[in-house]
This record gives structure tokens, C-alpha cells and sequence, in this order.
């Protein structure tokens, strides 16, 4: 089974994340990245699946420079391989930008499973796995909290309010992966000495056969008009607890009719 | 005035709460015509009528709710070709921006997700949006197309504006590439009466300080005396003490309640960053130096074991007096 995760580098959660004045894009350089970790899920379960299954699972990445490293990370946890795309024109791709590219790549590579995080720690859009069935014409399996997959039949259950739908296709499909589907392995020493030597295909806008001027910045279809931090909050009451913590919180509500 | 599409969230006949809001905020800048998919419109028209749905087209096949997503992508984008509407919104649930993320690929419109606001601009609605775990406010607008929103429940009170709710059949062949992953079936999986955590009003978490799955009943007695849907922190969830669709934070869930009442919740920013939009913010946490309690507008600091129980007794007391 051919299996492509994407992965994407992201900046730290941890670290405190700014716009650039300018153009209102993600100040990345600023902060520490770190791959993306719901991707990490991703990767997970298509080793798990290439191991009960037969195949290999590649790695796919757009992004800067930086993206190597969550690359290397996505390949010392076990992956064949990998696909960078990089290239100056991709900067401040929005998502309708980022899924075409995507989907052009895949277009190359090929593909029987398509496995992303169920969305990025930074954009929080939760879109890519629709837009990438949408785009391939294959099967949407989005928000999995298990996947089984049969000869070329696929079936996961995907996570809802009221508690999960099964949803059952044929290969080849998208399926993006919520954090309960399984517990994401540490890269062994072994797997971080091998990760060095898999091969890394790196690909620019013109090697994927990606019109330039359908991505990047100057293609968005949105628009930030402005931004500005939050205003810190004002201040609260903080009341210590001497037995009528309860009551006193109670007052809080009823003064602020809740209760 | 031109038209505004509102995709309607129902279960069965129901019109959820979300919808109403919508319809709400696209009185702001325009016509709101709401769309319906699957059966059921007939009884949910009512409500639809009383917060200033103009219109209702309906798409009602039997099928059309049985494949994940993309026939309601197909539905609204045959709508848009049909009646060229001013903006689209949905829902900012995982499945609406789903949907919006298909329609736009569909139109070649740009798309915003989890807006928290979206206002009338001189170049088509600005949308709002809280990103970065609620440190940054971002006001963003569609520039190509028509402008597709998924707005986050609970953003804007809504409120009635009695309006027509004309219904209109609208036919739509979903296409066989619309219906390849086909769901077998639907789990529900214990709720019990509670609203639902994106769209209730009321949100009460509990996390590491509840230690134990069968002290979260404590929560649920809390959240239940104030009609409340119960949260838990990631540390919560992955002890296994509850179960994980109820996870807010950013792997999870991320809600803007009218109240957020935060149990035994440290407040780190994987967790912030579900909650920070929430408009006022309760914290019940032992230790006062929990970064929780930056964002409290009322906290005690003290033990939840005793806190949190005589909140709810006292909460019933005064609903019963």
C-alpha cells in the first residue's frame, strides 16, 4: 500500500506567536517550529497500517528550509521516504492555494491512502482533508478516530458530537486522523541514525508543475484588514476558599444572572 | 437587498441553536435565506420564520444525508450558481467547515473559519477571528468569490425578527463522486440531556484536579444544575477519565460559552487556546498560582472536593426557592 501522510511544520504552541506588521503573515522565524502535532497521529497509523498491511508510508511537506527538520522527525519514527515542497513563491498560500498544491504533488506521487492531522496547531482550519478529496475526486474519511482497512475496502469511525458515524469506501481515499486513534511512537536511536540517510525529494513550483500564479500571497482569495492582541482581560475577583467558596461563587452567578 | 445563504444545522426537525445566530448576524448585512438538507424542513420552518430566515430552499433527498459532507458542499454550490448570493455561512462545527472547505474549492471562493464576528465592510463582510489560543484578534475578508464564513456558535445572541420562511424546493442530482464514503452507521453514544459542548451556553470542565473518572460525576452534577454541557482538560481525557470527544482545548473542542466554569484546570495554553473566546470565565483550582486564574473573571482558590459540591447545592437552592 502506497501511503503519503502530510506533515507540516509549525511554530511551538508554547511560544508566544506574532504577525509581522507588514503583511500580516505568521512571524515564523521568531519562534521554534515543531511538526505539526496532530500530524504526528497521521504518521502513527500509516506505519501501523504499512506494517499490517505491506507498503511504505511517504512523507509530504510544503514549507521553508525549517520543514526539514519535522521531516526528518517524520522519517526517524519510521517512514520510507519523503517529498519537500519548497519554494519562495509558496509564501502566504492560503488553504484554497495550499490543497491545490498538495493535490498536484499527490498527482505525482501517486497514492492508495492520503493520512493528514485532523487540522494544524497554527491555522486551526480543519479544511485540507476535504479540500484534498474534493480536488483528487476520492473518498473524504475526515476526523477518524479508527481506521481498518481491508483489501481495497476502507471503513473508520469518524468522530461526531453525538459520538461517531462508521463510514465505509473504497480505496483510494483522504482520511485525516483526530488525537485518540493511537499513541504516536518516539523515534529510536536507530530510526534517528537511519533518518539521515532516506531519501528527501525536493521539489520546486516548476519540478511539480504548479502554476505560480495560482499560490503564494498574490493568489489568496482572503485578506487580513488588520489585527491587534488581545487585550489583556480585566482583572478578576479571586476569593481564597474559608468554607463558603461555593456560596460566594453562587453570588458571582446570580449577580451576573447566570443563576 | 441581496441574499444570504444560511446552511441550516438540524437534527431531524430540530433547528439547532447555531442556526438561529446565523441568521441572526446575516440580518446585519442582508437577506438571510436559509438552506435545508434532508427532510424535516416543513417542521423546522417555524423557527426558522421567527429569527428572519426569508426564504428556505430545501434539498430534501433521501440520500443526501447518508455520504459525509460533500453532497451538502454540492447543494450549496448549485444554490450559489442558481441565486448568486452576497455570502454563505455556516457553522464553524468540524463538519460546517468541512462543508465550507469543499464549496470553496467548488466556486473558487474564499473561505473563513471559526470567525467569532463578522460586521458589514465597504468590500463585503469582515469576519473576526480569534487566533493564536485567543492572543490575537484578526479582522479578515474574502477577496476572490463569494465570500464562504464558518462562524463559531455562540458568537452573537440571536435574536427573533419574524420573517416569511418561504419554502422553496430546490432539486439538486447529487453527483456520484459526492457519494463515496458512505456512512453505514451512527453511534450515539451517552449524553444524556445535556446540550451539546460547541453550542451550549454554559460549558463546566474538569481536569487533572478532578483525579479520578468517577469523580467527574461531581462535574456533572454541577453542570447539570446550571443546564450546562460538561468539558474535560486534555490531561482529563487522556487518563481516560472522560471521554475524548468532550476534550476541550486545541487538540479538541474549542467553545465561546456565555459561561466557562474551569474545575481543577490548570490553564495551560493547550487549553486556553479551546476556551479563551468564552465570554465569562469561572475558575475552581487549590493552587493559586494556576495560570487559569489570569483569565478568571471570579475564582476561588480552594479545594474543588468542597467548592464545586456546595456551589451546586447552593445553585439548587436558590433555583428552588
Amino acid at each position: 500500500m502506497n501511503i503519503v501522510v502530510c506533515v507540516k511544520q509549525v511554530p511551538d504552541t508554547w511560544a508566544e506567536r506574532t504577525l509581522r506588521p507588514d503583511d500580516s503573515r505568521l512571524d515564523r522565524a521568531s519562534v521554534d517550529g515543531v511538526i505539526n502535532e496532530l500530524d504526528e497521529y497521521a504518521i502513527e497509523e500509516g506505519l501501523r497500517l504499512a506494517e499490517a498491511h505491506g507498503g511504505e508510508v511517504t512523507i509530504l511537506s510544503m514549507g521553508p528550509d525549517k520543514a526539514s527538520e519535522s521531516i526528518r522527525k517524520a522519517l526517524s519514527m519510521g517512514a520510507a521516504k519523503a517529498v519537500h515542497l519548497i519554494d519562495d513563491g509558496l509564501a502566504g498560500s492560503d488553504a484554497l492555494a495550499t490543497s491545490l498544491a498538495i493535490a498536484q504533488v499527490l498527482g505525482r506521487t501517486g497514492f492508495d491512502l492520503v493520512i493528514l492531522g485532523s487540522e494544524s496547531t497554527d491555522a486551526r482550519m480543519g479544511v485540507l482533508a476535504a479540500m484534498l478529496a474534493e480536488r483528487l475526486g476520492v473518498p473524504q474519511l475526515s476526523l477518524a478516530s479508527q481506521v481498518d482497512v481491508d483489501g481495497t475496502a476502507i471503513s473508520i469511525r469518524r468522530q461526531a458530537d453525538y459520538g461517531y458515524d462508521t463510514v465505509e469506501a473504497t480505496l483510494p481515499a483522504v482520511v485525516s486522523v483526530v488525537e485518540k486513534i493511537n499513541e504516536p511512537r518516539y523515534p529510536s536511536f536507530k530510526g534517528i541514525m537511519a533518518a539521515k540517510k532516506k531519501p528527501v525529494e525536493t521539489l520546486s513550483l516548476a519540478d511539480a508543475g504548479i502554476d505560480p500564479g495560482q499560490v503564494g500571497l498574490g493568489s489568496a482569495a482572503t485578506e487580513v484588514v488588520s489585527f491587534a492582541k488581545r487585550p489583556p482581560r480585566q482583572a478578576g475577583t479571586i476569593v481564597k476558599d474559608e468554607g463558603d467558596g461555593g456560596v460566594k461563587a453562587a453570588e458571582f452567578l446570580a449577580a451576573q444572572k447566570f443563576i | 437587498m441581496a441574499e444570504i445563504l444560511v446552511l441550516a444545522e438540524h437534527s431531524g426537525e430540530t433547528v439547532k441553536k447555531v442556526t438561529c445566530e446565523l441568521l441572526t448576524i446575516a440580518r446585519g448585512f442582508g437577506e438571510p435565506a436559509a438552506v435545508w438538507v434532508g427532510p424535516g424542513a416543513e417542521a423546522g420552518r417555524e423557527r426558522l420564520a421567527e429569527f428572519g430566515a426569508v426564504k428556505v430552499y430545501v434539498a430534501d433527498g433521501d440520500d443526501l444525508d447518508d455520504y459525509v459532507v460533500a453532497p451538502k458542499a454540492e447543494v450549496l454550490a448549485a444554490l450559489m450558481a442558481a441565486k448568486s448570493p452576497a455570502a454563505v455561512l455556516v457553522a464553524a462545527t468540524p463538519e460546517g467547515k468541512e462543508i465550507a472547505g469543499r464549496l470553496a474549492v467548488k466556486t473558487g471562493s474564499g473561505v473563513i473559519t471559526d470567525a467569532v464576528g463578522l460586521a458589514p465592510g465597504a468590500d463585503g463582510p469582515v469576519a473576526e477571528q480569534s487566533i493564536f489560543g485567543g492572543a490575537i484578534i484578526v479582522q479578515s475578508r474574502v477577496t476572490t468569490g463569494t465570500p464562504i464564513v464558518a462562524v463559531r456558535p455562540n458568537s452573537a445572541p440571536a435574536e427573533p425578527a419574524p420573517a416569511a420562511a418561504e419554502l422553496e424546493q430546490f432539486a439538486v442530482e447529487v453527483s456520484d463522486a459526492a457519494k463515496t464514503a458512505h456512512i453505514t452507521e451512527r453511534v450515539v453514544q451517552e449524553r444524556g440531556e445535556r446540550p451539546e459542548l460547541t453550542e451550549a451556553a454554559i460549558v463546566v470542565s474538569g481536569g487533572r484536579g478532578v483525579g479520578g473518572a468517577e469523580n467527574f460525576a461531581l462535574i456533572e452534577k454541577l453542570a447539570d444544575s446550571v443546564g450546562a454541557a460538561v468539558g474535560a482538560s486534555r490531561a482529563a481525557t487522556d487518563a481516560g477519565w472522560y471521554p475524548h470527544q468532550f476534550q476541550v482545548g486545541q487538540t479538541g473542542k474549542t467553545v465561546s460559552p456565555q459561561l466557562y466554569l474551569a474545575v481543577g484546570i490548570s490553564g495551560a495554553i493547550q487549553h486556553r487556546a479551546g476556551m479563551q473566546t468564552s465570554k465569562t470565565i469561572m475558575v475552581i483550582n487549590k493552587d493559586p498560582e494556576a495560570p487559569i486564574f489570569e483569565l478568571a473573571d471570579f475564582g476561588v482558590v480552594g479545594d474543588l472536593f468542597t467548592v464545586a459540591p456546595q456551589l451546586t447545592e447552593e445553585i439548587e437552592k436558590r433555583a428552588g426557592s
